[in-house]
């Protein structure tokens, strides 16, 4: 008897370490996962606070060795450099993933799937490359539209697989429900099953948008970057990454603590994005 | 030429006796067969559903009377079956008539509620109304209230007609999935197991509604329940392994059945 409950004991002492053992693992990798994270937010805010100021927002860049000055023509040029991917990669994005989950079980569509999977593993700096060829070349210049492509084939990826995997996710029952109402399979998937898909698939748009903001190799070869107030998308145009890659680079103090608050506002900016698209996502039901 | 004026009256009485045979007869069903990819799961089910009544398929799990009911509004397709023979909805062709079209005269009520979550208890009454271009706000109101009666819930949804069509209870759920149906003004309405995942209270509502619903409508239940069946039908089938065993009078059916099978599964003693 004694033997058994030592044994016993044994077994259940070992068990209960072997569990806090686990559970301090990962909690530990839970906390360096999120370190890096606090390590970023921590140094853009602390060095990129000093320039965060109203002219920031609202002024040009001055020529090096003259203080002050912003980079308004980069914060719109981002805006609109992400406009233009969105403006093309959303739609062609969340039709592909609706053909793919609703007509794609066929051959082609398996190709489409495999070739979509290459796509969003192909580097940024060659999708620059791509969109050069494709668009810079024939227009002869550099152009806020050649980076939107760019930015545009970047999300493709992303946005298409999200929404197939969300439109998958509603239950077969809504479409023969829709079907069976004497709607159109057309309508049936736009207003019910894309309706029932959106919060997922704004995720994804969320996270392609995110991601084209913050890419500046394929921008260098496109949008090129704009020392003036341009708006114009069949010229070249001031991205905030562009100028961070070139600003943080310079051997000038002053341009480097300005690639910090471009950091910053950068940062500011998706934080905005992705608080809008909550807002605009939001159900208007409890669940 | 006394011979032709006899002939001929005799033609027009055959004619008017068909137009009266497919008045009565909503649907009429000739030597249906169905197949998922080469499995034939009806074989050769020839049967006439007779206007504004309430028909009952019964029938061990399996034997087809899903099927059955999807080959009628044709959503059997839907799912890459097929059929042969032919079903006729007020002597019409339904492989020839255009899907759409047609389910907007055949509704159907699926087992398992499905109100769509997005759309609130109003919405959800009309959205085969208003997803095929139906706008007309005042009218729609007047639709949703209509249909909410008639499928019983008006008085129990009537002050939260902009909530969540998914966060109502599973019985006012399928309630809500009849009114949705019967807002589109079918003239038949398939109901596959419509109270199998009910409790008995909604059951029963469901079964009143029924009982009101075939003044105006054809109705085609399926069922497991023999009660249910007994209590709401005008007509029984008795479906096993893909086949037509028994059609006839519900009170015949359950009491003097002709076939000794249907006899079996009725009093459970298989099935
Ligand atoms: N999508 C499908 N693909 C292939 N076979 C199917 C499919 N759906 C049903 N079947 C088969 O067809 C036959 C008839 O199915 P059906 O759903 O019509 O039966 P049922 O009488 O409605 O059964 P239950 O009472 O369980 O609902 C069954 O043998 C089933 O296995
Ligand atoms: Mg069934």
């Amino acid at each position: 008897m004694e033997v058994i409950n030592k044994a016993k004991s044994f077994t259940y002492y070992r068990r209960k370490v072997v569990n806090i053992i686990m559970l301090f693992f990962s909690f530990a990798a839970a906390i360096i996962t999120i370190i890096p994270l606090i390590l970023i937010f921590y140094y853009t805010i602390s060095q990129g606070i000093a320039h965060l100021n109203v002219d920031f927002f609202t002024k040009l860049p001055t020529p090096v060795g003259e203080p002050g000055g912003g980079m308004v023509n980069a914060i719109v040029g981002t805006l609109i450099l992400i406009g233009i991917g969105g403006a093309i990669g959303i739609p062609v994005g969340i039709m592909t993933g609706t053909y793919l989950s609703e007509f794609g079980k066929n051959k082609f569509g398996s190709l489409v799937r495999f070739l979509t999977d290459v796509l969003s593993g192909v580097p940024s700096i060659v999708v620059g490359v791509v969109a050069y060829t494709l668009v810079v070349i024939p227009m002869k210049h550099f152009s806020a539209l050649a980076g939107g492509v760019a930015l545009a084939i970047l999300m493709i990826p992303t946005i298409t697989r999200t929404t197939e995997e969300m439109i998958k996710l509603v239950p077969h029952s809504y479409r023969e429900a829709g079907l069976a109402l004497g709607i159109p399979k057309w309508k049936t998937t736009v207003m019910i099953v894309l309706k029932t898909a959106w919060k997922g698939i704004a995720t994804g748009i969320l996270l392609g948008l995110s991601r084209a903001a913050g890419e500046t190799a394929p921008l260098l070869f496109t949008a090129l970057g704009n020392r003036f107030w341009s708006t114009n998308i069949f010229q070249p145009i001031a991205s905030l990454t562009v100028y961070i890659y070139e600003y943080s680079t310079a051997p000038f103090k002053d341009w480097n603590d300005q690639a910090w608050t471009a950091a910053l506002v950068l940062i500011i900016l998706i934080s905005l994005l992705s608080l809008i698209f909550r807002i605009i996502t939001r159900s208007k039901y409890k669940t | 030429m006394d011979m032709k004026i006899h002939e001929q009256s005799e033609v027009a009485a055959a004619v008017e006796e068909i137009k009266v045979h497919s008045r009565e007869n909503k649907i009429s069903v000739k030597d249906l067969c169905a197949y998922f990819g080469k499995t034939k799961v009806l074989k050769n089910i020839t049967m006439d559903i007779p206007s504004k009544k309430v028909v009952a398929i019964i029938g061990p799990s399996g034997c087809g009377k899903s099927t059955f009911l999807r080959s009628i509004n044709r959503m059997h397709e839907v799912v890459g079956g097929t059929i042969t023979g032919s079903i006729l909805l007020d002597g019409e062709d339904v492989m020839k008539l255009d899907p759409v079209y047609l389910r907007r005269k055949i509704g159907m009520v699926f087992q398992k509620p499905n109100p769509f979550p997005t759309m609130s208890i109003a919405n959800n009454v009309v959205a085969g109304l208003k997803m095929n271009g139906f706008r007309n706000k005042k009218a729609l109101k007047g639709i949703v209230e209509k249909a909410l009666k008639q499928a019983a819930l008006w008085d129990e949804v009537k002050d939260n007609l902009n909530d969540s069509g998914a966060n109502i209870s599973g019985g006012q759920q399928q309630r809500l999935c009849i009114a949705r149906t019967i807002a589109v003004n079918p003239e038949v309405i398939l109901m596959d197991e419509p109270a199998s995942a009910l409790d008995p209270i909604s059951t029963a509502k469901v079964e009143e509604l029924i009982f009101e619903l075939k003044k105006d409508f054809t109705i085609i239940i399926v069922t497991h329940n023999m009660q249910q069946a007994a209590r709401v039908s005008d007509y029984t089938a008795f479906f096993y392994m893909g086949e037509l065993v028994e059609y006839s009078d519900t009170k015949k059916m359950f009491t003097a059945p002709d076939k000794k099978q249907t006899e079996d599964y009725i009093t459970g003693r298989f099935g």
